[in-house]
């Protein structure tokens, strides 16, 4: 216990007296976390904003004005029941009209043209599938001529936007794939890069490492204080980053009104970082500290070998 | 205490060899003077010792342990058994001379209050009270040389190995470090040192062994300085 505190102690020392050093590295770090973090907050307000998208999309059946309401809840069952369905919502007549006027509350003249007849839309089931790639299952359905005859109209898949909504949905698919891709690449190289510079911090002092070794010191001994110190190095750098990230996106909301960028909804990436905040702090700390505690142990590997000719 | 039975080092194969079938003898509390010009094998025979090399062939017994049987992982416990003061110092650039000389007895897990006893003492055998703070960089060559001999008598080995600690000082800081491996003899470690200072030699009146061309050309009792 006492070793454990004097390697911890030694090392807290080393990296005040090393300050340059560990400004250097620390920065290294900063630089590299923020931008995986960052990328960690873009990708995944990304991939809100693209299931926004594909939330809307959704399949209108219209069914025939007679219809009962026993055959309407039994076929509302039966989709329901279907392992692709995510939710059925079944729309009355009147609640369709409703709807209509509400959406067409500025143009008077249509709601008119609807009220001068006896409500002439029909009701509706609104199907919201769970994978939008796949609605064979719930087409080979509705496409049943017992089902079919229900009908009044054929099938809406999302206002017979197939055809965009198929382009849309491998655009997002392709976007979220190419979001992880970037995280993985950004973590990779940050730890490359970190890597290399504790290994250039502990190459700086390896006549100290040969010194000790010379002294009799243990393996543990020399090596720990090195890990300390470059755990601090991580515990710091992680602690920066983060703060970086979370400043960025308080001047970026203050000034952009939360606004969206395109694709890029800011204000919903800074609710995320803001909700995500300690799970975020924490994982930025543990990636600081294992790599930290793992490259300065194989940095010091090399020059702690006994290399006796 | 040290023993070395027709001990040869050869860095190259086929090589000239650094050291030639040396064979000595060193009796505990003895104090052994190695001399010899520059290339004649002194250092190679020190490090052979704190065994940063290993003997090409023949066998090397140093209190107890036999270098044929040392595996690496017991090298530490070997050097913390001696006590090594090198020519170039070795001091740890990035720690105070109290935590120089400090190192030696942490490593070896000693107590917090034992250290800070131990270490003005020993600072004071060297002459190096109040210096305690100071950086190894802020200290002269000679007062360099005795923060090295603190940290290796520190923990009071039965062997110190001194390789030229007089070899960067002027005679009277030379003579300072003379004094002091002598006191440290008298308290019964046995000493190994090794220089090409012919009046040190002349005036220790002690062992001397002199190498030349990796072979002992002589070892004669309260000598003089002779190649």
């Amino acid at each position: 216990m006492m070793t454990f505190w004097r390697i911890v102690n030694t090392g807290l020392i080393n990296f005040v007296r090393n300050l340059s050093l560990a400004i250097a590295a620390i920065a290294i770090m900063v630089v590299t976390l923020t931008i995986v973090l960052f990328s960690v907050v873009i990708n995944y307000t990304f991939s809100h904003t693209i299931n926004q998208i594909t939330s809307k999309i959704d399949i209108s059946v219209y069914l025939n004005d007679n219809v009962s309401a026993s055959q309407s809840k039994q076929l509302v069952g039966e989709l329901k029941h279907l392992s692709n369905v995510a939710s059925v919502t079944y729309l009355s007549k009147a609640q369709v009209l409703k709807q209509y006027e509400q959406q067409n509350a500025s143009n008077q003249q249509l709601i008119q043209a609807v009220n001068e007849t006896s409500n002439p839309l029909p009701a509706t089931i609104i199907i919201k599938p769970v994978n939008l790639n796949n609605l064979s299952q719930i087409k080979n359905f509705l496409d049943k001529p017992q089902v079919s005859a229900l009908e009044s109209a054929p099938t809406s898949y999302s206002g017979q936007e197939k055809q965009a909504i198929d382009s849309i949905t491998h655009a997002t698919n392709v976007l979220q794939r190419i979001g992880v891709i970037a995280v993985i690449v950004f973590a990779v190289v940050s730890v490359l890069i970190i890597f290399n510079t504790i290994q250039m911090a502990i190459f700086n002092r390896r006549d100290e490492i040969q010194i000790m070794r010379l002294l009799g010191a243990g393996t543990g001994y020399i090596r720990g204080p090195f890990v300390v110190e470059s755990i601090t190095y991580g515990v710091l750098a992680a602690i920066i980053s983060v703060a970086v990230i979370n400043g960025a996106f308080q001047a970026s909301s203050s000034t952009l009104q939360a606004s969206s960028l395109g694709l890029l909804d800011i204000g919903y990436a800074n609710n995320f970082f803001n909700s995500h905040f300690w799970l975020l702090l924490t994982i930025e700390l543990g990636l600081g500290i294992v790599i930290g505690a793992v490259s300065s142990s194989i940095a010091t590997r090399r020059y702690l070998k006994f290399k006796i000719r | 205490m040290i023993l070395l039975d027709r001990v040869s080092k050869t860095y190259t194969k086929g090589g000239k060899p650094s050291l030639d079938r040396i064979s000595l003898h060193v009796d505990p509390n003895e104090f052994v003077i190695v001399v010899g010009a520059s290339g004649a094998g002194k250092t190679t025979l020190m490090r052979l010792l704190t065994r940063e090399e290993r003997q090409t062939s023949g066998k090397i017994i140093i209190g107890g342990i036999d270098f044929d049987k040392l595996k690496d992982r017991e090298i530490p416990l070997l050097r913390r058994k001696i006590g090594v003061v090198f020519q170039d110092f070795k001091l740890l650039p990035n720690k105070t001379i109290f935590e120089n000389v400090s190192f030696a007895l942490e490593m070896v897990g000693m107590g917090n209050r034992e250290i800070k006893n131990t270490v003005p003492k020993v600072l004071d055998i060297v002459n190096l009270t109040g210096k305690e703070n100071s950086m190894p960089i802020e200290l002269s060559g000679g007062e360099r040389q005795r923060v090295a001999i603190a940290r290796a008598i520190v923990r009071q080995p039965k062997i110190l190995i001194a390789d030229e600690p007089t070899g960067n000082l002027d005679p009277k800081h030379a003579w300072d470090v003379i004094k002091i491996l002598e006191k440290v003899n008298r308290f019964g470690t046995t000493v190994l040192l090794t220089t090409h200072n012919q009046e040190i030699v002349n005036r220790l009146k002690r062992r001397v062994v002199t190498i030349k061309d990796g072979k002992i050309v002589s070892d004669r009792a309260n000598s003089g300085y002779k190649i």
